[in-house]
């Protein structure tokens, strides 16, 4: 048992840090900084500099583009991301659907569309969650019927309405969870679809949430027709997809690299903010209690995530394992979003959003922690809220 | 970096595993610690001559394992499973620390003697007054000659009924509770003008209120530097807090897979408590608790050895384990209903030792305070 890096780990750590510094793009860094809303392009430039170096999708298989890289060179490179505070790589062709692929699909659907995710080239949502499928997403209602196309092609004809869309305005595929047999269990009657955004029928509305933002949309799919072959997996067996991709997105989620980022700068706030008895913040007995309290936690998360990766915790599968990082993970992000609203004091309140970027009122660290924190609410609720990853743990990995 | 135990690490924890399932059942224990001496002499000639594990952590020239912190959680650990009262804790990791870091002249023979069985070391550092701050002394050193007298009184010294030596904190200079000032001392239990008062512990150990009253010490009773023990002092307490720690592990396991068991058989409303919710998400609470416990315990275990960290580490993983053994504790009591409550069943006694452990060396705020120091320097 040790946690020393070797001389090649700090090397890496060395090389990947330069390559950054060296590649990162000045406006997206300047955009970012102004917070200000980011384009498509914003989103994808940095995506593209990782895909050309060949680092953007470090957990693939190598065969598909993977690094090889070991636990501890991914948990590295994780740092060092936050470290510079770069643009979080979109999860969605990455590292929900592509694993999902890889796995599951077919030699021809994984070269049509492995390539796309991984050059950026296609920007991909997800189409889970439905008005009345939340955290019983087996609920699903979409309904996919196989109907013959007049170019004698088979064809499925979707029908349905998916929420909670992240992203969907830029999207140019989705891989949607739809209903292929209405008459089977809720979980076997399942298939996953990979549609094209610009097929007629494909609606994408904004939803609009507590912040101000338009990160999520509804989607309508309208007798949308989509060809055969673009199923992944067996026809009513994409259940078995989703769960698999469920896992993935858990282990993505617990963010400790970025939390830990987040309460260094959180720190630096807290010293330069007045307590109510006129010294820095940090020295106030109950701020810097939560403080610390919040640091031990997310080293806590750090190190159950390292065992976790080492294949250690309890000599049980990864797969359920996940579930704590999740619900830590975003218990912890919640906390850091509570406290900086919290350091902010009356700065909290000003709502910017609408006055552009230029107007400056309060200190910088304090701009849009009030958005942060009620858009945060939603990490506790999405990929499977914290109550169901408990109702997961318990039946997986306690057996109970 | 390495999460896994070494073929000798897992053998070690096997061959202690394997001995007290044999030799430290519930009832073997429940039956030695009605009676006296109130712990088992027994069984510490066989952890010294069956088992060799006295010597886990110490050089292999001094008859030791060839171990170091590890060695003393796994052993800890298993300890912790079987309710383990045997004075490993103040004798191995304590007593052998000051003398492994100290270099003190008898330390080879002293070690020796651990290893052997023969010494039995209680630490004498609480006092009445001074809650936990290591340094709040009244107890005094006062040089005579080449040596010292010793004059006060020590608090609640666990383990002392047992031991042949107490490792005593007295101040030799400075005010009541200055770090300059402190010096550590190695004093025989039967010295002319030591008294004890002992009496068991909540947990089934036994211990003492040690007074010393012109107790007269040689030079070489010395353990450390004179007047500028605290350093010493800090990382022997930073090594017996991560010690407990691995010791809560193997109690915290026991509370969580007792609780299961339970929910699993006992049936109100014709169904296993495990099939309601509110009570699976409250053994899932405990699973996580139990789990975030091992990790900080194995990332403080390791970080004993890096001395900028060390002290940081300890406190962390201190208040870590004290809030895990006061929620998983309190919640294995609840699920077991009445039940939990009584003296027959294991798990009660599973809660006692989590409970003690939540104030072992300080309580939870403590190490809070103390990690809040020296992560976010003074307070206002």
């Amino acid at each position: 048992m040790n946690l020393d890096f070797t001389p090649e780990e700090n090397a890496f750590r060395e090389e990947v840090r330069a390559f950054i510094q060296e590649s990162y793009p000045a406006e997206l860094r300047a955009k970012q900084k102004a917070k200000q809303e980011l384009s498509k392009e914003d989103y994808l430039s940095w995506h593209r500099i990782l895909a050309r170096k060949g680092w953007v999708a470090p957990s693939w298989p190598e065969a598909y583009g993977g690094t090889g890289w070991t636990p501890t060179q991914k948990y590295i490179w994780s740092e060092e991301l936050a470290r510079a505070d770069a643009l979080p790589l979109l999860p969605f062709g990455l590292s929900m659907l592509a694993p999902v692929i890889y796995t599951f699909g077919t030699e021809e659907q994984k070269q049509r569309f492995l390539p796309g995710i991984f050059n950026g080239d296609v920007w991909w949502c997800q189409g889970y969650s439905e008005p009345g499928a939340g955290s019983d997403l087996a609920s699903l209602k979409t309904r996919a019927e196989r109907i013959t196309g007049d170019d004698g092609k088979e064809y499925y004809l979707v029908n349905g309405q998916k929420t909670w869309t992240t992203l969907g305005q830029f999207a140019d595929w989705g891989f949607f969870l739809v209903r292929t047999d209405p008459n089977a269990k809720p979980q076997a009657g399942i298939s996953f679809l990979l549609i094209d955004m610009k097929s007629p029928g494909v609606t994408v509305r904004p939803i609009i949430t507590l912040e101000g933002g338009h990160e999520v949309n509804d989607v309508f799919l309208d007798n949308v027709k989509v060809p055969v072959e673009n199923r992944i997996f067996h026809e009513n067996q994409g259940w078995t997809c989703a769960k698999a991709l469920l896992a993935h997105e858990r282990t993505g989620i617990a963010g400790v690299a970025r939390s830990k980022r987040g309460l260094e700068k959180l720190r630096n706030v807290a010293r330069t903010e007045m307590s109510d008895a006129g010294g820095p913040l940090i020295g106030d007995a109950f701020f810097r209690r939560k403080l610390a309290e919040l640091e031990i936690d997310l080293q806590a998360l750090e190190f159950t995530e390292l065992r976790t990766l080492a294949g250690e915790s309890s000599g049980r599968g990864p797969g359920s394992e996940s579930s704590i990082l999740k619900i830590k993970g975003t218990e912890i992000q919640q906390r850091l979003q509570e406290l900086a609203l919290e350091a902010a004091g009356h700065y909290g309140a000003p709502f910017l959003r609408d006055l552009g970027h230029n107007v400056q009122i309060g200190p910088d660290y304090a701009r849009g922690v009030a958005g942060d924190y009620f858009n945060g609410r939603k990490t506790s609720i999405y990929g499977g809220s914290n109550e169901i990853q408990r109702n997961i743990i318990a039946k997986m990995v306690l057996g109970l | 970096m390495d999460f896994n135990f070494t073929d000798e690490q897992t053998m070690l924890r096997d061959t202690v595993a394997s001995y007290l399932s044999d030799n430290y059942d519930i009832d073997k224990r429940r039956a030695a610690l009605g009676k006296e001496p109130g712990w088992r002499p027994d069984v510490w000639k066989a952890f010294a001559e069956e088992l060799g594990i006295l010597g886990a952590p110490f050089p292999e020239e001094l008859g030791g394992l060839g171990g170091g912190a590890v060695e003393n959680m796994i052993v800890m650990e298993e300890f912790g499973k079987a309710l383990v009262v045997e004075p490993y804790l103040g004798t191995v990791v304590i007593g052998g620390g000051f003398l492994k870091h100290s270099g003190h002249a008898r330390a080879e023979e002293l070690i020796g003697q651990i290893i052997g069985g023969d010494a039995i070391f209680a630490f004498a550092w609480a006092e009445p007054q001074g809650r936990y701050n290591l340094a709040d002394l009244k107890t005094t050193a006062a040089k005579q000659g080449e040596g010292f007298v010793l004059n006060g009184r020590k608090a609640v010294v666990i383990g002392a009924p047992y031991a042949t030596h107490l490792i005593v904190t007295a101040r030799t200079g400075g005010g009541q509770r200055e770090h300059e000032g402190v010096s550590v001392f190695l004093v025989e239990k039967n010295a002319a003008g030591v008294t004890t008062q002992d009496y068991p512990t909540v947990d089934g150990f036994r211990a003492s209120e040690v007074t010393f009253e012109n107790v007269q010490l040689g030079a070489d009773a010395l353990i450390g530097p004179f007047d500028q023990a605290m350093p010493l002092i800090e990382r022997v307490v930073d090594e017996a807090v991560v010690a407990t720690c691995g010791e809560a592990v193997g109690v915290l396991r026991k509370l969580h897979e007792g609780t299961l068991e339970y929910a699993r058989t006992r049936k109100q409303f014709g169904v296993p408590l495990s099939s309601f919710q509110v009570l699976q998400h409250r053994m899932v609470d405990m699973f996580i608790n139990l789990e975030q416990s091992i990790s900080m315990t194995y990332m403080a275990t390791v970080k004993l050895g890096w001395d900028g960290e060390r002290s940081k580490a300890a406190a962390a993983a201190k208040v870590q384990i004290g809030k895990a053994c006061k929620f998983v504790g309190e919640s294995a009591i609840q699920i077991h209903g009445g039940m939990g409550m009584t003296e027959e069943m294991a798990i009660g006694h599973y809660f006692k030792r989590a409970s003690m452990i939540e104030t072992a060396f300080g309580s939870t705020d403590h190490f809070l305070a103390r990690y809040e120091f020296l992560s976010l320097g003074e307070a206002a």
